[in-house]
């Protein structure tokens, strides 16, 4: 698709076209800097993109029961995801008083059956119903109250436990929003028997960097060695077997979504053992992945058992399943700069020392004080800075693009997600299609 | 430390004695002299604990936490923060360490509580960053030193989001 196709109203919006460029005769996919570094680009993202597409909000485990509430932003705006006290449904609302605008759901979490704005004391319970309004003589009779409750998000739906919004009301539904994607949620949440829940403690950290180097670093292999070098000898120090590296395929799930399934030195908590994990577990873990082979059979357990894999779900929401279950979405506050929200997910019934060894294999590696997450900061941070230097347009995502299938340190995933955006923002060219 | 050295008996330490070994402490962090800094800590079963900043009350073993240290990871820590590939804390930040509102005991179990507020500057690459908390420890009395045999350190900031990460030790 190319600028054009769009129409002339859109021409110019976009200083130049194309800013994905692919050419499979010539080994050429290349992203112009101006992707990481425009204004421009950053407000047609949040109309073209934000406003557009399925984002996920919560899982339903933090809001177990009636009454339960988490408040969050979405898309960079503030809503909250609450349990309907009397119907069990989850609800999302924009985080606004229909009144007069102040933020309703001023708790980060909590319990509540009424949400009462503060400001002029309007309350509503929760399922978004206006119920109080004080002096409400003084509007008479012709006010019409029940179109002034919470005003909830366009669309809202949850796959597997995992809910989603989004602010367009004509998007697909969301099962055929996540199209192959579907598939790597299952395995997770099948390897856990169905049952995954939020851990208490949540990652809030912030990048000085686009939010699209986050997409790209959450399922880039090719990274993973030089960059997390620590990490891995942290692990030969715990006396890890490195020698069979970090091998697997990469590739695209549609609607830009896309995966790197792989194994590597690390352990699984269901069910790969590893020195990290202690001698004492070798036996837990064992016994959990035969009740994978039981359940599903060991051609798909060990996909479970022995895969790990990152998973895009565009455009910002990345699950990684390797040595504990992180769930990380992130949003732009400007070209230069994102807030990220990590949490960890885990099996609801888990035993206590099983938890306890995926707790520290998540901490040793993931969160703004592990000994790899800083790094990626640093990366991106230093590749946004290099964009500032000027001299050089372009970068280079060609990695195995003439390749019959491309590996986990190939490029063509991150393709995926870039020919998704180039799609949405009318921003791509390509030389021929394969 | 020549107070510590005085008296082993934790009861009859003052907090200007206590104070002079965090200042201690934050000298070393300050100076990234870290294989110094480990030998602060007991010999064994130490735990150095970072609650995420939304959860100051999590507790490691069923909670997520940003850190959750036993004495391997410590030290994988440090070597990570001495080698040339922790790339986000390579070249070093610059920081500053600062105590105050130290408050001392009772002694329980042979080990000495302290809690201390801290504010920890970091400034790297032109951005400034401050952590801002409060630290739990509890110290023992090894030979002739006092040690670190526990340290939590609680943000107050309500999100690391400001600071960006932490990649330091606090």
């Amino acid at each position: 698709m190319t600028l054009l196709e769009h129409g002339p109203e859109q021409v110019g919006l976009l200083s130049r076209s194309p800013l994905v460029d692919e050419d499979f005769d010539q080994h050429r996919f290349r992203i112009h800097r101006e992707t990481m570094t425009s204004p421009i680009v950053l407000a047609e993202e949040m109309a073209r993109i934000f406003d557009r597409c399925w984002l996920y909000v919560g899982h339903e485990s933090e809001v177990r029961n009636p009454g339960d509430y988490v408040r969050r932003p979405v898309g960079g705006r503030p809503v909250f995801m609450v349990r309907g006290a009397k119907s069990g449904q989850m609800h999302v609302f924009h985080n606004t008083c229909p009144h007069r605008g102040a933020v309703v759901c001023r708790h980060k979490s909590g319990n509540s059956k009424v949400f009462q704005c503060f400001y002029h004391a309007w309350s509503f319970d929760s399922e978004g119903a206006l119920v109080g309004v004080p002096g409400r003589e003084a509007y008479g009779s012709r006010l019409d109250f029940d179109a002034l409750g919470l005003r909830p998000v366009a669309r809202i739906e949850s796959y597997r436990g995992f809910v989603f919004a989004c602010f367009d009301p004509g998007v697909p539904d969301l099962v055929s929003y996540l199209a192959g994607a579907r598939e790597h949620l299952d395995l997770i949440v099948d390897s856990a028997d169905g049952a995954m829940e939020v851990v208490k403690g949540t990652n809030e950290y912030g990048i000085d960097a686009n939010w699209k180097l986050l997409a790209e670093n959450s399922l880039d292999g090719y990274h993973a060695v030089p960059t997390h070098d620590t990490y891995f000898k942290y692990l030969v120090g715990l006396g890890t077997d490195v020698s069979g590296g970090v091998t697997g395929v990469g590739r695209g799930l549609g609607n830009g979504h896309a995966v790197i399934e792989y194994t590597a030195p690390m352990g699984r908590p269901i069910a790969k053992w590893a020195p990290q994990f202690g001698e004492q577990a070798k036996e837990d873990i064992a016994k959990l992945r035969v009740e994978l082979v039981a359940r599903y059979g060991e051609q798909r357990a060990a996909r479970m058992a022995d895969h790990n894999r990152n998973l895009l779900i565009y455009p910002n929401l990345v699950i990684n399943d390797i040595m504990a279950v992180t769930v990380r979405t992130f949003m732009p506050l400007a070209p230069d700069r994102m807030d990220v929200t990590a949490w960890q997910l885990a099996p609801g019934d888990e035993e206590p020392q099983l938890r306890k060894r995926r707790l520290d294999a998540f901490v040793s590696f993931f969160g703004p004080a592990g000994l790899a997450t800083p790094d990626d900061s640093e990366a991106l941070e230093s590749c946004q800075l290099g964009y500032t230097s000027g001299g050089v347009e372009w970068n280079d995502l060609s990695r195995g693009m003439t390749r019959e299938t491309n590996s986990s340190i190939d490029e063509e995933h991150l393709r995926a997600f870039w020919r998704q955006w180039a799609d949405q923002m009318g921003a791509g060219g390509r030389e021929e299609s394969r | 430390m020549t107070a510590t050295v005085r008296s082993l008996n934790l009861t009859t330490l003052t907090r200007a004695d206590v104070e002079d070994f965090l200042y201690r402490e934050a000298a070393l962090l300050d100076d990234w002299d870290l294989d110094t800094w480990l030998t602060l800590w007991a010999p064994h079963g130490v735990r150095y604990v970072v609650p995420c900043n939304d959860t100051p009350d999590g507790d490691p073993d069923s909670d997520l936490v940003l850190i959750d240290d036993d004495e391997q990871l410590l030290r994988a820590r440090v070597e990570r923060l001495n080698s040339r590939k922790a790339h986000r804390e390579f070249p070093h930040s610059r920081t500053n360490h600062q105590i105050h509102n130290v408050v001392v005991g009772p002694v329980e179990a042979d080990q000495l509580p302290v809690a201390a507020s801290f504010t920890v500057w970091r400034f790297r690459n032109g951005k400034a960053a401050a952590f801002v908390g409060r630290h739990r420890y509890r110290l023992v009395g090894d030979g002739n030193e006092l040690r670190i045999q526990f340290k939590r350190s609680v943000l107050d900031m309500t999100e690391m989001r400001p600071a960006g990460d932490m990649a330091i030790i606090l």
